[in-house]
C-alpha cells in the first residue's frame, strides 16, 4: 500500500511539474505559437500571449535576450542581461521604439552552445523577435551564427572577442583584437618590457589571441618566453606560477577566463609575486570579476578594455547611477555590461532611422550610426558591423575600480581581420 | 484465439507501439518547423537511450561516458558537412584562423558521405571494443568501470579542446550548408531528416529487441545478475559485454550523425561529463530494463528540459533537479515501471531492489 | 634547486587539497557505498559559509578581530554541512541504500538544485572572500616561497586525517560505524541503531566536505559552480585509492597529486591532466580494486 501511494505521489508530482511547464509557456504543439515572455527584474514589461504575430505588430515589438542564466558562464552573463533589460525599460519609459513598447523575451543558454543555437532558432522562428541581444563566449556566438544567417536574423554581440569574423547578421559591440589586444601589446612593449609570457585558458579565444600576439611580438621586437594553456575550470596554478618564475618574463599576458582568474591571482599573490615585481595584463578581468578575486589581490595589475566604470563623463555617470539604483548599490558596471546597454540603444536608433524593424532596413540604417555611449562616442562601421571604440588601459585600484593609465585618444577603427597591419598578413584568409 | 490473455496482451502492446509510431509519423503536420526539429533531436537522443539501456538495463554495465561515442559519430559527420560547406579547395574556417595551411590527412577521407557515415558508426564501435577488451577481460565491473568511463570522457574532451586547429576546439564544428546536395535549411529536407531519424529509431528499437529476446537476452541478464555463476556455467561474460558495449557505441554514433544533421553543431561540451550523465538519467527515469521506457524517458526528459527552460529561464534547473530526485527515489523502475506495475516480471527487476535496500549498505557488493 | 623544492612542495600541496576533497567522499562512498554527486555542492556550501562568516565579522565585530573569522569559519562550515548531510540522508539517501547508481542519479539532481539555490541566494557572480592577514605571505625557503595558506591547508588535512582516524578506529562511535559497515545485521542484533549510524556517517562525510570548501576559499573562486571543478577529481582519488580504506584514499591523493604536478611541469596543464587520468585508467586495469584493497574471501 505504501509503495502504491508513494508512486501515486510521484506521478502527481511529476505531472504537476510538467503541467506547470506547459502552462507557463504557450508553445506546446501549437504550430502558430508565439512565445509568452517572462521578463525578470523588469517591472515595466508585460508578457504577451496570443496567436502568431510578426515582431512588430499591434503596439509592441518583441526582442530576444539570450544569455547563460545557469551553468558556469552565468557568473558573467547575468549582469549583461540586466543591463539590456535596463536599457529596454529606459527606452520604453521614453516612449518606446517607433511609438511601440519593447517586450523582451528572455531565454537561458545554460552555458551550452547547442542550447544557444536552439534558443536562437526558437526566438527567431517561434517568437519572431525583431532582434536578439545575446552571447558571451565565442563558442556561443559561433553556434548562433549559422542560425542567424540562415533565418536572416539580427544578433547584437556585446563581448570583446578574437576577431576574424564579420557576419552580415551580427553587430559586434564589443572590442575586436585591434581595439584591445593589439594596442595593449604595443603599450606594454613600450612601457614594461620585451619578454612576454602568454597564459590562457584552453579554448578558442586565448589560442587565437596568442597567435596574433606572437606575430605582433615578432614584428615589433618582443620576445616570447612561454605560452601555457590550462583547462577550463582549472583551479591550481602552483606549477604554472613556478614555470612563470623560471621563465622570468617582464609581462604576463593573461587570457584566462572566469573562475580560473580568481585562482590564478590569489595564488600569484600567495607566491609573493606582486604587481610591481611582475606586470600582468588581463583582457577578461573587469569590475565584475574583481569582486570574486578581491580588490586587494588584484591591486596594481593591468587590464585592457574600452570602458571602465571610472570614466568621467555625464553619460557614464547617468548610466552607472541608473544601474546601481535599479540593481543595488554594490553592483558594478563593466565593459560587456556597457556594450550590452549600448547595443540596445544602437538598435533603437537604427530602427527609428529605418522606420521599420525589418532586418535588412535596420542594417542599412545602422551604417555609420553614432551614439553617445557611456564609453564615449561610438560609431558603427558599415563595412564590418563593428564599432569604433577607444582603447584604454587601466590599473586595478584597492577599491575595486580601475584607474585609466592610457587611452588611444581617437576611437580606433575596427579591423577584425587585421588587414591594416602588415605583420598580420599571414594570419588568416579574410575572403570569407 | 482472443481468449488467450497473453496473446491479447501481445496484440494490445503491438497496437500501442503502432499508434505511437503513427503519432510520431504525423508529427510534421502538427508541429511548427522549430518544434519538429526539436522532436527530431529528441528521437536521436532516444537512440542513445536504447543503446544505454541495452548495456545498463540488461547487462548491468553503467557507462557514464557514452558522450564520447555520441561525439565521435557526430564529429565524423560534422567533418563531412564542414568540408561540403567550405567548398572545394578551401579550408574550413576554423582551420583558416588557426593558421593551418593544408587540410590534415585524416580529414581527407571525410569528403565522402559514405565514409563519414561508416566511420561515424564503426569508429565508436572500434573504440568500445578496444576499451571493452581491456576492461571486461580484467573483470572491472560496477562502479570502477563507471569511474573509468568518466576518466575517459575527460581525456577525450581535453584532447579535443586542445587540438583546436583540427577539431575546432571549444567552439566545435558548425556552419553547415548542404548534405549530399540537399540544402540543410530547407523545410522539406528537415522533414526528410526527421523521418530518417524516426526510421533509425524504429530500426534500432527492433534491433535491440531482437538482441534482448531469447537466449542472448537471458545471458545478458545473467551477466548483470550473477556473473560468476555464468562463468561457472561455461560462458565468457567478457565476450557478451564487449559485444553489447560495441553495439551501444555504434547506436550512439548513429545518434550523433542524426543529431548533427538536424541541430547543425557539435562541440566537446556535448561529449562532456554532464551530458553523459544526463543520458543515463533519461534511461533511469524512463525505465531501465525496458527498451520502450528508455526511449520514452529520453523524449520526456528532453521535452521537459526545453519546456522548463523556456517557461522559467531563471530557475528551471530547480524543476529539472526536483524531477530527477522524485523519479529516481519513488520510481526505481522508472516511469515505465509505473505503468506495468509488475516489479518482478520486468526485465530490470532484481528482487533485492524491492527491499528498499534497507540492509544493503555493504562494502564490496555492487547492486547496480 | 629552488624550483625543485617549490615543485615538491606544490605536489604535496596539490595532494593535500585532493585528499581534503576526497576524504568526505571516501567516507560516504567508501564506507557506505553511496555515490554522492552532490559532494561538490557540499564543498560549495562550506565555501559560502566562509563568505557568510566573513560578512558577519565585517559587519558586527571590530576590524581588529577580522582575522579570526576564518578560525570560526572552519567549525561553522563543518556544522552547516553536517546538518545539510543529515537532512540529505534523512530525506533522500536512506531510500537509496544498496542502489549506488540510483544514488548517483538522485544526488545529481540534488546537486543541480543546490547550485541553483546558491545562484538565487548569493547571486550568479563569484563572491569575494578576503583571506585573513595572518595567512598572507609565505615562508621563504631556499629561494622559493612556500605560501602560508598552502601550509595551513596541509596542516588542516593532517589534523582532519588524525581526527578521522581517531574517530573511526579509536572511539566507540567509530567502532559502531565499522560494525555496521562490516556486518549490518549482526550489528543491529547487538542493539546498534543502524539508522542513526548511517545518518551520522553520512553527515560526517558531508561535514568534511564543508571544511574542504572553507579551506578552498583561500585558494580559488567561490561561486555556484565551485563543486563542478572538484567532483571528478574527488571520485578519481577515491576509486584509485581503493574503496573502503582511508589509507587508500591518502595513497591515491598522494599519487595523483605528485603525478599531476610533475606531468604539468614537464608538459603543460591540459596534457598533464590527460596523462594523469590515462595513468589512472591504466592502473585500474592492472589493479581494479585500487591501491589499497579490502581483501575479502568472496568472489564478487
Amino acid at each position: 500500500m505504501k509503495r502504491k501511494s508513494a508512486k501515486k505521489l510521484a506521478v502527481l508530482a511529476a505531472g504537476a511539474m510538467l503541467l506547470l511547464a506547459g502552462c507557463g509557456s504557450n508553445n506546446g504543439n501549437n504550430a502558430a505559437g508565439s512565445g509568452s515572455g517572462q521578463p525578470t527584474e523588469s517591472g515595466a514589461s508585460q508578457p504577451v500571449s496570443g496567436s502568431a504575430s510578426p515582431a512588430a505588430s499591434g503596439d509592441v515589438i518583441k526582442v530576444g535576450i539570450l544569455h547563460s542564466l545557469s551553468g558556469t558562464m552565468a557568473i558573467s552573463e547575468v549582469s549583461v542581461r540586466d543591463a539590456e533589460l535596463m536599457a529596454i525599460d529606459e527606452i520604453n519609459a521614453a516612449g518606446g521604439v517607433l511609438g511601440k513598447q519593447i517586450v523582451p523575451i528572455v531565454e537561458d543558454g545554460a552555458s551550452d552552445w547547442p542550447t544557444f543555437a536552439e534558443k536562437a532558432r526558437k526566438l527567431l522562428t517561434d517568437d519572431k523577435v525583431a532582434t536578439v541581444f545575446g552571447g558571451w563566449t565565442s563558442a556561443s556566438r559561433k553556434a548562433m551564427l549559422p542560425v542567424f544567417e540562415e533565418l536572416n536574423g539580427l544578433l547584437w554581440y556585446p563581448v570583446q572577442y578574437e576577431g576574424m569574423e564579420k557576419s552580415p547578421n551580427i553587430f559586434y559591440t564589443g572590442a575586436t583584437t585591434n581595439q584591445q589586444i593589439v594596442p595593449a601589446v604595443d603599450w606594454l612593449l613600450e612601457n614594461k618590457g620585451k619578454k612576454f609570457y602568454l597564459l590562457g585558458s584552453d579554448y578558442v579565444f586565448p589560442r587565437t589571441a596568442n597567435m596574433i600576439i606572437k606575430a605582433q611580438l615578432k614584428a615589433k621586437g618582443g620576445e616570447l618566453v612561454g605560452e601555457e594553456y590550462t583547462p577550463l575550470g582549472a583551479t591550481d596554478y602552483s606549477t604554472i606560477i613556478s614555470k612563470i618564475q623560471a621563465a622570468k618574463p617582464d609581462v604576463v599576458f593573461n587570457t584566462l577566463n572566469g573562475d580560473s582568474n580568481v585562482a590564478f591571482f590569489k595564488q600569484l599573490k600567495d607566491a609573493g609575486i606582486t604587481s610591481d615585481k611582475l606586470t600582468t595584463m588581463s583582457v577578461s578581468v573587469a569590475e565584475e570579476e574583481v569582486r570574486g578575486i578581491g580588490a586587494d589581490v588584484l591591486a596594481g595589475h593591468l587590464t585592457a578594455w574600452n570602458y571602465f566604470q571610472s570614466i568621467d563623463s555625464p553619460e557614464n555617470k547617468k548610466f552607472v547611477d541608473a544601474y546601481k539604483a535599479k540593481y543595488g548599490a554594490d553592483r558594478v558596471t563593466d565593459d560587456p555590461i556597457e556594450a550590452g546597454y549600448t547595443a540596445v540603444y544602437l538598435w533603437k536608433e537604427a530602427v527609428e532611422k529605418a522606420g521599420s524593424t525589418d532586418v535588412d532596413k535596420v542594417k542599412e540604417a545602422a551604417k555609420g550610426l553614432e551614439f553617445d555611449a557611456p564609453e564615449g562616442k561610438v560609431k558603427i562601421d558599415g563595412d564590418n558591423q563593428h564599432l569604433y571604440k577607444v582603447a584604454r588601459i587601466g590599473e586595478a585600484q584597492p577599491d575595486g575600480q580601475f584607474k585609466e593609465l592610457w587611452n588611444s585618444g581617437d576611437a580606433v577603427k575596427p579591423d577584425p581581420y587585421l588587414e591594416t597591419y602588415d605583420w598580420a598578413a599571414g594570419l588568416s584568409d579574410s575572403s570569407q | 484465439m482472443f481468449k488467450n490473455a497473453s496473446v491479447r496482451k501481445k496484440i494490445l502492446v503491438s497496437l500501442l507501439y503502432a499508434i505511437v509510431v503513427a503519432l510520431l509519423a504525423f508529427a510534421p503536420m502538427l508541429l511548427s518547423d522549430f518544434r519538429l526539429n526539436l522532436l527530431g533531436k529528441f528521437l536521436a537522443y532516444a537512440v542513445i537511450a536504447l543503446g544505454l539501456d541495452l548495456i545498463w538495463g540488461y547487462t548491468g554495465i553503467l557507462s557514464l561516458g557514452h558522450g564520447i561515442f555520441f561525439g565521435i559519430g557526430a564529429y565524423c559527420m560534422a567533418m563531412y558537412l564542414k568540408l561540403e560547406a567550405s567548398g572545394t579547395g578551401r579550408l574550413p574556417d576554423f582551420m583558416q584562423w588557426s593558421g593551418v595551411k593544408q587540410l590534415p590527412w585524416f580529414w581527407e577521407p571525410f569528403r565522402s558521405f559514405g565514409v563519414a557515415l561508416l566511420m561515424a558508426i564503426l569508429l565508436p564501435m572500434a573504440l568500445a571494443l578496444l576499451l571493452g577488451f581491456f576492461t571486461f577481460r580484467n573483470r572491472i565491473r560496477g562502479v570502477y568501470f563507471t569511474i573509468l568511463t568518466q576518466a575517459l570522457v575527460l581525456i577525450v574532451v581535453t584532447l579535443m579542446i586542445g587540438q583546436q586547429a583540427y577539431t575546432g576546439g571549444t567552439n566545435g564544428i558548425t556552419g553547415f550548408k548542404h548534405v549530399l546536395g540537399y540544402s540543410l535549411a530547407s523545410p522539406s529536407v528537415k522533414t526528410g531528416l526527421y523521418y530518417i531519424t524516426l526510421a533509425a529509431l524504429v530500426g534500432s528499437f527492433l534491433l535491440c529487441r531482437r538482441l534482448v529476446r531469447g537466449p542472448f537476452g537471458r545471458v545478458l541478464q545473467a551477466v548483470r545478475d550473477g556473473q560468476n555463476r555464468l562463468r561457472f556455467l561455461g560462458y565468457d561474460p567478457a565476450k557478451y559485454q564487449m559485444f553489447v558495449f560495441a553495439v551501444s557505441a555504434g547506436l550512439a554514433g548513429l545518434a550523433g550523425v542524426l543529431f548533427v544533421l538536424q541541430v547543425g553543431i557539435i562541440s566537446p561540451s556535448m561529449m562532456d561529463i554532464v551530458p553523459s550523465i544526463e543520458m543515463v538519467l533519461w534511461v533511469a527515469i524512463g525505465g531501465r530494463g525496458s527498451l520502450i521506457g528508455a526511449a520514452a524517458g529520453a523524449l520526456i526528459i528532453n521535452a521537459s528540459k526545453s519546456a522548463f527552460s523556456e517557461a522559467y529561464p531563471d530557475f528551471w534547473t530547480f524543476l529539472l533537479g526536483g524531477l530527477f530526485i522524485v523519479v529516481v527515489v519513488l520510481l526505481p523502475k522508472g516511469l515505465y515501471g509505473l505503468i506495468t506495475r509488475s516489479g518482478s516480471r520486468m526485465k530490470g527487476g532484481l528482487a533485492g531492489a524491492g527491499f528498499r535496500g534497507r540492509n544493503r549498505a555493504v562494502v564490496g557488493k555492487d547492486y547496480r | 634547486m629552488s624550483v625543485w623544492l617549490v615543485q615538491m612542495f606544490n605536489s604535496l600541496s596539490v595532494s593535500s587539497i585532493l585528499l581534503l576533497i576526497a576524504l568526505g567522499l571516501a567516507i560516504t562512498f567508501g564506507l557506505m557505498n553511496v555515490i554522492n554527486m552532490a559532494h561538490g555542492e557540499l564543498i560549495m556550501i562550506g565555501a559560502y559559509t566562509a563568505y557568510v562568516m566573513q560578512n558577519l565579522f565585517a559587519d558586527y565585530f571590530p576590524a581588529s578581530w577580522f582575522g579570526a573569522y576564518f578560525i570560526l569559519a572552519i567549525p561553522a562550515a563543518f556544522c552547516v554541512t553536517f546538518l545539510a548531510g543529515l537532512a540529505l540522508e534523512a530525506g533522500l539517501i536512506r531510500f537509496l541504500y544498496g542502489r549506488p547508481l540510483d544514488s548517483l542519479l538522485a544526488t545529481w539532481g540534488v546537486g543541480m538544485v543546490l547550485q541553483q539555490l546558491a545562484r538565487t541566494i548569493f547571486g550568479a557572480p563569484n563572491v569575494g572572500v578576503k583571506s585573513p592577514e595572518w595567512l598572507n605571505g609565505g615562508l621563504s625557503l631556499g629561494g622559493g616561497v612556500l605560501p602560508y595558506k598552502r601550509l595551513f591547508i596541509i596542516g588542516l588535512v593532517l589534523v582532519t586525517l588524525i581526527a578521522m582516524y581517531l574517530y573511526i578506529y579509536r572511539s566507540a562511535a567509530g567502532r559502531r560505524m565499522r560494525a555496521v559497515m562490516q556486518n549490518r545485521q549482526m550489528a543491529a542484533c547487538l542493539g546498534i541503531s543502524t539508522r542513526r549510524v548511517d545518518a551520522i556517517t553520512f553527515a560526517v562525510g558531508s561535514g568534511i566536505a564543508g571544511v574542504a570548501g572553507c579551506a578552498l576559499s583561500l585558494l580559488g573562486p567561490i561561486g555556484p559552480s565551485l563543486g563542478t571543478y572538484y567532483i571528478v577529481d574527488a571520485f578519481m582519488v577515491v576509486v584509485l585509492g581503493g574503496v573502503g580504506k582511508l589509507l587508500g584514499t591518502v595513497a591515491g591523493a598522494l599519487g595523483m597529486g605528485v603525478f599531476n604536478t610533475y606531468f604539468e611541469f614537464w608538459t603543460n596543464a591540459s596534457l598533464g591532466k590527460v596523462l594523469v587520468f590515462a595513468c589512472v585508467v591504466a592502473f585500474l586495469q592492472w589493479k581494479p580494486q585500487g591501491l589499497v584493497a579490502m581483501r575479502t574471501r568472496s568472489l564478487d
